[in-house]
């Protein structure tokens, strides 16, 4: 027999939202806390290893959105390219991580920040030293798994959700 | 020990302070039970709730009173302005009328009335004519279709209401609420299991709330009576639809849960505890239940409930007149052996048209 329209159904869902009152909410509240981010996140910015480079310009071949920017000239010397000018419209950037993927010498990553928000258009684009790494703008696994390697396991989801008191 | 009917003496000074008390009673805890709804309501449905105001968003209702204040009062320009500025007020005043007879503690009420709860039943039901007051006077679709959905509902629901009531009267021997308090060795809710049933889902019904908020439902009809209200007047009816449930709890707490009576603590705060716990219950069945239909509304009320009110008046005036020195805990098994035979046997009866609605 079963018993779900005899008021068996209406104690299920009392139990449902009971247990819910009991449970960690799962709201994050954004500016106080934040979701951990993935080791292998494509960010909204790239990191360009200057050392590494060589100019070939395939990153800027291969951006289906015409992003990049790049311009080299002939160094005799030391048989390779110098790069002049290098600059990254992230206002234009999808995050799809191809021009990571192509570079031949891996000199190029996706950063983390996803908070990049502007009110100009031009102060979204990265340009030469900016594109560099630092403290603040490391590089993140996408592509790289030594990169991942190093970086320690995590879930996604931040330990607890504390309230403001 | 019992408080004296003039109690702190004279007839004058016993209005006053208990009028006193009942308005910053009601007033009080109804921006408890705001704030009680609202976060517990979040909690339920894996959100935080209002947390910013104050610590853990006490402080919200405040807030939200001050703003409500602040803002302008609009009148619709084709809406009858006497009808639209009287119909809050109308509302709003049977809540604090209500409380006029619950007992607080032993004899500590307004005024201990013979025919209590015949009085509240009474008064409570003026509140539809507020509401519907605002349908009719907004000038507006949607609010006139909420305002009668309201009094069709009350219509309905008072007479299962009402029945409930009567087998507590039987049991009791008495109208007068501190009478129904004292009376009760055992709470009510023991011996009346189905008489609870119904009451609470009848006053659920009445006080229009979740699931039978189809008076003011949010995604057809807009808020209903009050989509065309704003600023002090949009605050009365927040206020009368907390104040009613505040007035029900209590209600259901003198009725059924044996009221002040309690161990230890003392009487008014087991009024107040019982009163939040049965508003807490409310709360977790409105996160709960779906939205009904207006015709499962109207089945619910005359196909289910009036039958089993009548049938509990039945069994109850037999009970009290065949055993009435029998022994309260074979009562209370008997009562919810009854109660859940009649709740299988009348879900199994219970239809709704036969799958065809026709309007």
């Amino acid at each position: 027999m079963q018993f779900e329209r005899y008021g068996k159904g209406i104690a299920k869902g009392l139990m449902v939202t009971i247990t819910h009152l009991l449970r960690h909410p799962i709201t994050v509240q954004y500016p106080d806390q934040r979701l951990n981010t993935s080791r292998r996140i494509r960010g909204n910015e790239l990191i360009w290893d200057n050392i590494k480079c060589t100019g070939c310009g395939t990153c800027a071949k291969s951006c289906p959105q015409g992003a990049i920017k790049i311009v080299t000239s002939a160094n005799l010397e030391e048989n390779k390219y110098t790069v002049e000018e290098i600059e990254v419209d992230t206002g234009y950037c999808i995050q799809c991580g191809l021009c990571v993927e192509v570079c031949p010498y891996g000199a190029l990553f996706m950063g983390y920040a996803y908070e990049r928000a502007q009110y100009q258009r031009g102060a979204v684009v990265q340009a030469n030293e900016s594109l560099l790494p630092s403290a603040e703008r490391r590089p993140s696994g996408y592509m790289h798994p030594e990169i991942a390697k190093e970086l320690p396991r995590q879930t996604l989801l931040i330990e607890r959700i504390t309230e403001k008191k | 020990m019992m408080l004296p009917s003039d109690w702190p003496g004279g007839f004058w000074w016993h209005w006053l302070v208990f009028t006193v008390i009942i308005i910053a009673f009601v007033l009080t805890l109804v921006m408890g039970l705001i704030w009680i709804e609202r976060r517990g309501m979040g909690r339920m449905q894996a959100r935080l709730g209002p947390n910013r105001v104050g610590p853990f968003g006490l402080l919200q209702p405040v807030a939200d009173a001050i703003k409500v204040l602040l803002k302008e009062d609009i009148v619709p320009a084709r809406g009858d302005k006497i009808v639209h500025w009287l119909a809050p007020v109308t509302a709003f005043f049977p809540v604090l009328m209500v409380f006029a007879v619950v007992p607080f503690q032993n004899g500590a009420l307004l005024a201990d009335l013979n025919i209590g709860i015949l009085y509240v039943v009474a008064i409570s039901s003026i509140s539809t004519v507020g509401i519907l007051m605002a349908g009719w006077s907004s000038s507006n679709k949607y609010s006139l279709l909420g305002g009668l959905r309201e009094v069709a509902a009350v219509v309905s629901y008072e007479v299962p209401l009402v029945l409930s009531v009567v087998g507590v009267v039987l049991i009791a021997g008495s109208l007068s609420l501190n009478q129904i308090v004292l009376a009760q060795n055992i709470p009510f809710i023991l011996l009346q299991p189905l008489g609870f049933l119904i009451f609470f889902i009848g006053g659920c019904a009445e006080i229009n709330r979740s699931p039978f908020d189809l008076f003011e439902a949010d995604s057809e009809l807009v808020a209903g009576f009050h989509t065309e209200y704003s600023g002090m007047k949009f605050a009365m009816f927040y206020l009368t639809e907390y104040g009613e449930a505040l007035a029900l709890s209590a209600i259901i707490t003198t009725l059924f849960l044996s009221g002040w009576r309690g161990p230890i603590l003392p009487p008014w705060l087991w009024f107040v505890l019982k009163t939040i716990v049965v508003f807490f219950v409310m709360v977790w069945t409105r996160t709960t239940l779906p939205r009904i239909r207006i015709d499962q509304l109207m089945a619910l009320a005359w196909k289910f409930l009036f039958p089993l009110a009548i049938i509990n008046l039945f069994i109850t005036a037999i009970e009290v007149l065949a055993w009435p020195e029998a022994l309260p805990w074979t009562m209370t098994l008997v009562n919810i052996a009854i109660m859940a035979l009649l709740v299988l046997l009348w879900s199994k009866f219970f239809k709704l048209g036969w799958g065809r609605v026709a309007v």
